[in-house]
């Protein structure tokens, strides 16, 4: 398990990081804000994405991918924090498309896989409904309904949810709410009778939004893998998605770090630089070092993703670990940016408010820090 | 000319054949085998290791082999280094001479110094200690006092050192004296090697928190030191130091890796001592969560000293990685010593006797030990002067030099 990119790896993050310095900057992202735009990413932006073959870096040669591993979605994942480079990269190709790839039938996959490498369709994974992420929580009821099911109830926080051709929803079939037993996967069109999807406003201007679910009829073919079996083929897709956040949060941590290094060094007060204060000193040399930390944390998790000699089990508490040290240096990084910048910190003109932004979305998606620990922790225990 | 994987293989076998299974466990309170005159085992197991691991040349693996060295290659090196943790090899022997001195002689010695300190050196026959710091020169060690005064074909030192680590328990003395006391302080500093045993010279231990007294005073009361036992240039001595205490950072942190000197296992004593999850309390709950936190910390170290074993490998500058190791290690340490306390609770406020069990006693004196961790070795505020200048290239301020 390396835990450095290998040169191809590299190769794919220098293309990616130019790529997107002159498509698609931190001022495109103030753009969309500041027009509002409805489904929060540069539709003609992610086509060229889609273009340099990123949507297709992680599937296997016989599902239309790459195969080029998570290391490489990690790679492109890094820049796009750096820019905060809005897509629907994550929600229907990292974790739509694994959904697919570990649960969905071979009918399935041919009928989604192509659309969704190609950027044709896009579906948004509907998972949470209470203000925290926990996906054994599920409790949006399928019942059977003659040779299919009738879904009903509530998602929240739906990343790119607006405008998806579909969505991919965890229901519960059995058990009750905390179990992982009983959860099953549907996918649902977004123009079946009964679904309502609207918009959920987040501070990071992303696409998020509420789908309501309102006895909404399904085949049985809708279903992906064995009815109440869902949860390992959900967790395992969620992981992908977890690692890939993890670069993304450690992208723009990183981009933020050096502004505030650099403004250490060119800001002056009493006369001299603030930067040879040794009280900022200090604090800048700490985040330096959670910086190292989370890095190699999230090298570790992308690796562990693409190594088949793991366990589920391990992969999981890699993805764990990264997602939680990412978002906790992000959290630190980000709060001291703002202290460090005075009064500017708090403007908006400067970027470090859209970064801090992204950053507290992004550190509650797919699994905030206490529920990492808490993962972690009964994983490495219950292996014991 | 074998290949590296080649390597890997025979040194496979070989540590699998040569390491006793006892030897390949986490190293329990007292047991840290040092290299010396009079070196001690405490078993036959590993009187064994140390044997073989000396034989092999493995104690300085990298050496050069007519010093009495491995003269493995670096890759070499790395791999038997891998290979060594594989298997939770314990390091065979603690010796600061191979650790911090020995490199500095391969550096800067004379080819006759080479060939007389650094062979007995590999084969763990002389026990250094480490004689830098005075009562008034700790963080500033520039500013040191402790006179050598040119008397011929020899040195007199007089002065006083404090903190030598294991000074009365040592063969030889590496230390930093003052040979010109009318330049700029970091340039009338030479390095000196000394026998413990020349007349002039007596060590005070002294008590530990932790109750410990591996700590000494050491005096020097018209010590002789022949001249041919200076090392690098006749004031010259500041380089060498600041390359030992690099070399001395790097030993400090590789001290977790090898799991010195005993390991505590967050996880597995907080299953042990926390109530199971079903019974546990809001407050069991919240401790249960700072410990596994803590051992997620814990494992980002690990992970980040890998990193930079492999980054190295692949030619890339790690000196910004190395430079937070010692720091995130140390501070670490004491934060998880003061998670382990509070799971034991009651259990950890034993000091001796058999009230408490002796793994819980020794956590206790590991809990006291690890407040040593953050100031030994160039305290924690003095990394971070370092971090931010070296590596972030942060302006020079006038509110704090960059100390040891
Ligand atoms: C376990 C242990 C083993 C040791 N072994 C040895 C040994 O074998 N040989 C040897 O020579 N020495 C040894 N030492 C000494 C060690 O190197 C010194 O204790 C250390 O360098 C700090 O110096 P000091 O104790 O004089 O503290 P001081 O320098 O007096 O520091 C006091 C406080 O001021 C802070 N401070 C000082 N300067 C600055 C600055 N510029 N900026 C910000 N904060 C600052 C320090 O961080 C510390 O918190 C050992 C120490 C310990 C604890």
């Amino acid at each position: 398990m390396s835990l450095v990119y290998s040169e191809e790896q590299q190769l794919l993050a220098d293309t990616a990081a130019e790529f997107l310095m002159a498509k698609s900057p931190v001022t495109a992202q103030r753009k969309l804000r500041d027009e509002g735009a409805a489904e929060g990413f540069d539709a003609a932006l992610w086509r060229e994405m889609v273009d340099m073959g990123w949507s297709a870096i992680p599937f296997p040669e016989a599902l239309g991918g790459l195969e080029f591993g998570c290391k490489g979605l990690g790679a492109v994942f890094e820049q796009i924090g750096r820019n905060l480079s809005a897509s629907p990269l994550l929600s229907s190709v990292v974790l739509g498309g694994a959904v697919i790839e570990l649960a969905g039938s071979e009918a399935q996959q041919a009928a989604w896989m192509a659309a969704l490498i190609g950027g044709d369709k896009r579906v948004a994974l509907a998972v949470d409904e209470t203000p925290r992420h926990d996906p054994a929580a599920v409790a949006l009821r399928a019942t059977r309904a003659g040779d299919g099911y009738v879904l009903t109830g509530t998602k929240a926080f739906v990343a790119d949810g607006l405008g998806a051709d579909a969505f991919i929803v965890a229901a519960r079939t059995g058990g009750q709410p905390g179990e992982q037993g009983g959860i099953s996967l549907f996918i649902v069109a977004a123009d079946a009778a009964g679904v309502q999807v609207s918009p959920m406003k987040t501070l990071d201007s992303r696409n998020h939004a509420t789908l309501v679910l309102n006895e909404v009829r399904v085949g049985a073919a809708a279903r992906l893998g064995a009815e109440g079996e869902g949860f390992a083929a959900l967790d395992a897709a969620l992981d992908r998605g977890r690692v890939c956040l993890a670069a993304e949060l450690l992208g723009a941590t990183q981009s933020l770090f050096d502004t505030t290094i650099e403004y250490l060094k060119t800001r002056v007060q009493f006369d001299v630089p603030i930067g040879s204060f040794q009280a900022l000193q200090h604090r800048a040399a700490w985040c330096y070092a959670h910086l190292q930390l989370a890095r190699s944390t999230v090298m570790a998790g992308l690796a562990a993703m693409d190594d088949p000699t793991l366990d589920a089990a391990t992969r999981a508490r890699m993805a764990s670990l990264a997602k939680w040290k990412a978002g906790d240096a992000a959290h630190r990084i980000s709060r001291e940016a703002v202290q460090l910048h005075g009064g500017m910190g708090v403007t908006d003109e400067l970027d470090v408010g859209l970064y801090l932004k992204r950053i507290r979305v992004a550190q509650a998606s797919l699994g905030d820090g206490d529920f990492h620990v808490q993962r972690y922790g009964d994983l490495s225990t219950a292996e014991a | 000319m074998s290949t590296l994987e080649d390597f890997r293989r025979e040194t496979r076998a070989w540590l699998e054949a040569n390491c006793p299974a006892s030897m390949r466990t986490g190293m329990p309170d007292g047991e840290l085998v040092w290299g010396g005159r009079t070196v001690e085992f405490k078993t036959e197991d590993q009187r064994l290791w140390f044997e073989r691991m000396r034989d092999k040349g493995w104690f300085c693996p990298d050496w050069p082999a007519e010093y009495g060295g491995g003269g493995l290659t670096p890759e070499q090196n790395a791999v038997l280094e891998s290979e060594l943790r594989r298997l939770r090899c314990r390091p065979p022997q603690i010796n600061l001479g191979i650790w911090m001195l020995g490199p500095v002689i391969l550096e800067f010695g004379s080819e006759e110094q080479k060939r007389e300190l650094l062979p007995p050196m590999a084969r763990g026959e002389i026990r250094w200690c480490q004689g830098f710091s005075e009562p008034n020169a700790g963080s500033d060690l520039a500013s040191l006092k402790t006179s050598a005064v040119d008397a011929g074909d020899h040195f007199v030192v007089n002065g006083t050192k404090i903190w030598t680590s294991y000074g009365d328990k040592s063969d030889w003395m590496y230390m930093l004296v003052r040979t010109n006391p009318d330049v700029p302080k970091q340039q009338g500093i030479s390095l000196l090697v000394v026998d413990m045993s020349s007349p002039g010279i007596e060590a005070r231990p002294i008590d530990l928190i932790s109750g410990k007294s591996s700590f000494c005073q050491v005096f020097f009361d018209n010590v002789k030191v022949p001249k041919r036992q200076l090392i690098g240039p006749l004031n010259g001595g500041w380089t060498l130091a600041k390359a030992l205490l690099q070399h001395e950072r790097r030993a400090m942190s590789k001290f977790g890796e090898f799991s010195l000197p005993t390991h505590f296992d967050l996880l597995s004593i907080a299953g042990t001592y926390l109530p199971a999850q079903a019974a546990s309390s809001p407050a069991d709950v919240a401790l249960r969560q700072r410990a596994y936190a803590m051992a997620m910390d814990e494992m980002a170290y690990s992970l980040t000293a890998q990193r930079m074993g492999e980054e190295a490998r692949a030619r890339r500058n790690v000196s910004g990685l190395m430079s937070i190791m010692k720091l995130v290690h140390s501070e670490q340490e004491k934060d998880k010593f003061e998670v382990l306390v509070d799971v034991l609770g009651h259990r950890a406020l034993g000091w001796e006797g058999d009230a408490f069990e002796p793994q819980e006693l020794a956590l206790t004196k590991a809990w006291l030990g690890s407040f040593a961790q953050t100031i030994a070795g160039g305290s924690s505020e003095v990394q971070l002067n370092v971090i931010a200048k070296r590596v972030l290239e942060l302006p020079e301020g006038n509110s704090g030099k960059q100390g040891k």
